[in-house]
């Protein structure tokens, strides 16, 4: 399910779900809050600090050599038998699955959790072409059946409360309206396993490919991509193209890392290592696996001399956890796959300034995020770069350039700055509030603050006693 | 020792009784302070919203006001940030000789003077402190506010969401005004029983203490030096 706003009005957007579901502000608050616990206690029992700092400088190193490392990746898995295919963009890579689900005769796919995917809206364009893809990631297979897109990087139904789930099994798998969650997750079970066996190809992303030996790493907890990596005949990755690591080795780090940060586990309960199709002397996987590299704006965010270090994103979602403004609307309000501090940090330089520019606003500049990141990404010095690039550019309203510039000289002459701040204590405040944009936005939610009866700088000419 | 108050531009308009006590305390202390009236706006609300020039201007002006200053100090952890965290990088010729000189209030007196114990004057009080993000994660500023509110008695209270932003934000607040509300509600929902919530930032109070008169439940909000001068007069 794709989103509707693009480019995205996160104000109205935001607001919306505040006023009309306020349930969603519920859910997401107490599983991110709960989910921040957990990462910090899985955190403090190891060398996080040093983690991060290796980990940062891993990503930066693949990044910053990353045709070297693309090219490594995809003659390793070319030389281990896998089909590569590099797509510029979202039209380039739903080509690349015409031509799969042809070759084929694909008529139905299993997929597991991949943003990418959603990115690309993949089921859409299958769908389309009369072919139906099934998600089998538990939150991923409830929002698929709820219509919707993901809500979070991790937990896609994270802004659905149990009982949503209990009311959506009931109609469409006709489990009992009080099912305990065990219950809800068997009945998922059953009904997607023959869906697996009957798949005629799964579709993955993949969390990082290790360049030296040419493997996709996939992270999990469901089984559910171990499956639909293995059952099918056919094997898909979409994988993007900052995904790439030098080692193999370098993965032991890295799946820790993101595991730890996303959901507080040590590792992940699933961690498949594909390196090709299914070799002689095995039993299961494949016959065909197909990595698909993509682009979709990402070489454009790398060559931003300032933006490109969101690239090391692991999609782990511990800024969107740690975020108090995430948390109280989820990630449907940022109008597009990624959201939170990451999402907003993406967006300008991914889809470009014009397509991106209002979720850098959405940030209160708190900091909580890039104490969460796991490689280091200065998230809040990339919301203030995207911020002053929009200004650069012209894109924001005039009335603020304006203002902003009337205020540095009133800054600039301390005599008229005086005379101005002097006006606060006259100004017809419940007046103004109505007339002028900022005062309005303010009292639109809360009281008014009254000016002090006499400014500091009056009391100090007085003589403070 | 010379302090050079830096009052803010929302500690002169809207917390000035607070910057007069944030003076007497200093004094209080055996500081002498001055005033320079030539000061201004630090110019973070022009840094936040990319008006990078604007912010420019004024970092440099702000740098020629307090160009003699032994020490700045400002009852606003956000504004001390500004100047301490974001300063050397927008003006790299003069913005990191302020840089190394300017501290919030608590943390000038914790540690700079090495004062945690003021006196007694706010024995039985229970506090909800709510800490700035700036003073917090800019300047690193959590143990000092407690331990000086605690040295004059105070009881303070633990708080689930002490230290998760009250969505102030500066302009952040009137941009995205409904989700800084509900982020505003999130503090005031988890807010345990206190007599008075306290914070080094007028910002956030004006901001915590303007939607819970909203919300129709008012437990007073005052400013971390009121608070201070207060416990050092008893």
């Amino acid at each position: 399910m794709s989103f509707e706003t693009r480019p995205p009005d996160y104000r109205a957007a935001s607001a919306s779900i505040l006023a009309r579901t306020p349930e969603v502000r519920e859910s997401v608050g107490s599983a991110t809050r709960s989910f921040e616990q957990r990462r910090w206690d899985a955190l403090s029992d190891v060398d996080s600090e040093r983690w991060r700092d290796w980990a940062r400088d891993v990503k930066t190193h693949a990044l910053l050599h990353l045709d070297r490392y693309l090219e490594q990746a995809a003659d390793r898995l070319e030389a281990n038998g896998v089909h590569v295919h590099w797509a510029p963009d979202r039209s380039a890579a739903t080509a690349v699955l015409d031509e799969i689900v042809q070759r084929h005769g694909v008529e139905s796919v299993v997929k597991g959790k991949s943003m990418l995917s959603e990115e690309l809206e993949v089921n859409e364009h299958l769908i389309s072409r009369g072919v139906e893809p099934i998600e089998t990631d538990l939150g991923e297979y409830i929002i698929q059946l709820l219509g919707e897109p993901p809500s979070h990087i991790v937990g896609p139904a994270i802004h659905r409360s149990l009982d949503d789930c209990r009311r959506l099994f009931h109609e469409k798998l006709g489990t009992p309206m009080d099912a305990d969650p065990d219950a809800l997750a068997a009945a998922a079970r059953r009904a997607l396993r023959t869906r697996f066996l009957l798949a005629d190809m799964g579709i993955s992303g993949g969390n990082f490919v290790a360049a030296d030996t040419g493997t996709v790493a996939l992270i999990e907890n469901e089984g559910n991509i171990r499956l639909s990596t293995s059952v099918p005949p056919v094997h898909v990755a979409f994988v993007g193209i900052e995904k790439v690591v030098p080692r193999f080795e370098d993965l032991a780090g890295l799946l820790q890392l993101t595991a730890r940060s996303a959901t507080g586990q040590p590792i992940g309960l699933f961690v498949s290592l594909i390196q090709g199709p299914r070799r002689e002397d095995e039993v299961d996987g494949p016959e065909h696996v197909h990595v698909v590299f993509v682009d979709n704006g990402r070489t454009r965010l790398l060559a931003d001399e300032r933006g490109w270090e969101a690239l090391r994103c692991v999609r782990c979602g511990a800024c969107l956890n740690s975020c108090p403004v995430y948390r109280q609307t989820g990630g449907h309000a940022y109008g597009w796959t990624y959201s939170g501090p990451i999402g907003a940090i993406l967006a300008p330089g991914m889809l470009g300034l014009e397509g991106g520019m209002p979720l850098p606003h959405a940030s209160s500049l708190c900091g909580a995020c890039v104490e969460a990141c796991p490689v280091r990404i200065p998230i809040p010095e990339l919301l203030l770069h995207w911020r002053a690039k929009a200004v650069d550019e012209g894109m924001e309203p005039l009335s603020e350039r304006f203002g902003s510039s009337f205020f540095a000289n009133l800054a600039e002459r301390p005599g008229a700055y005086r005379a101005a701040a002097a006006g606060l204590r006259i100004a017809p405040w419940k007046a103004a509030s109505r007339a002028l944009p900022v005062l309005g936005d303010w009292a639109s939610q809360r009281t008014l603050p009254t000016p002090s009866p006499k400014s500091f700088r009056t009391l100090w000419r007085e003589g403070i006693e | 020792m010379r302090v050079s108050l830096f009052v803010t531009c929302l500690g002169d308009q809207f917390f000035a009784d607070a910057a007069a006590d944030a003076v007497r305390l200093l004094r209080h202390l055996g500081v002498s302070v001055d005033f320079p009236e030539a000061q201004t706006c630090c110019g973070q609300p022009a840094h936040n919203s990319g008006h990078r020039r604007d912010a420019e201007r004024m970092v440099r002006h702000t740098c020629r006001v307090f160009d003699s200053a032994e020490y700045v100090v400002a009852p606003s952890g956000s504004c001390a940030s500004m100047l301490r965290t974001h300063y050397p990088e927008l003006a790299p010729d003069v913005g990191g000789g302020i840089a190394e000189r300017t501290y919030e209030l608590g943390q000038f007196i914790v540690d700079v003077l090495g004062v945690t114990k003021l006196g007694n004057g706010l024995a039985g009080r229970r506090v909800g402190v709510h800490h700035g993000c700036h003073a917090l994660r800019e300047l690193g500023v959590e143990a000092q506010p407690e331990a000086l509110l605690r040295g004059a008695g105070a009881e303070v209270v633990s708080w689930a969401a002490a230290k998760e932003c009250c969505g102030f934000g500066g302009l952040f607040s009137t941009k995205m005004p409904e989700v800084s509300a509900a982020m505003a509600d999130h503090k005031l929902e988890t807010l345990p029983d206190v007599d008075v919530v306290t914070s080094a930032d007028g910002g956030c109070l004006m901001q915590l203490s303007g939607r819970a008169d909203r919300r129709g439940s008012s437990p007073p909000f005052i400013h971390l030096a009121t608070m201070l001068w207060e416990g050092a007069r008893g």
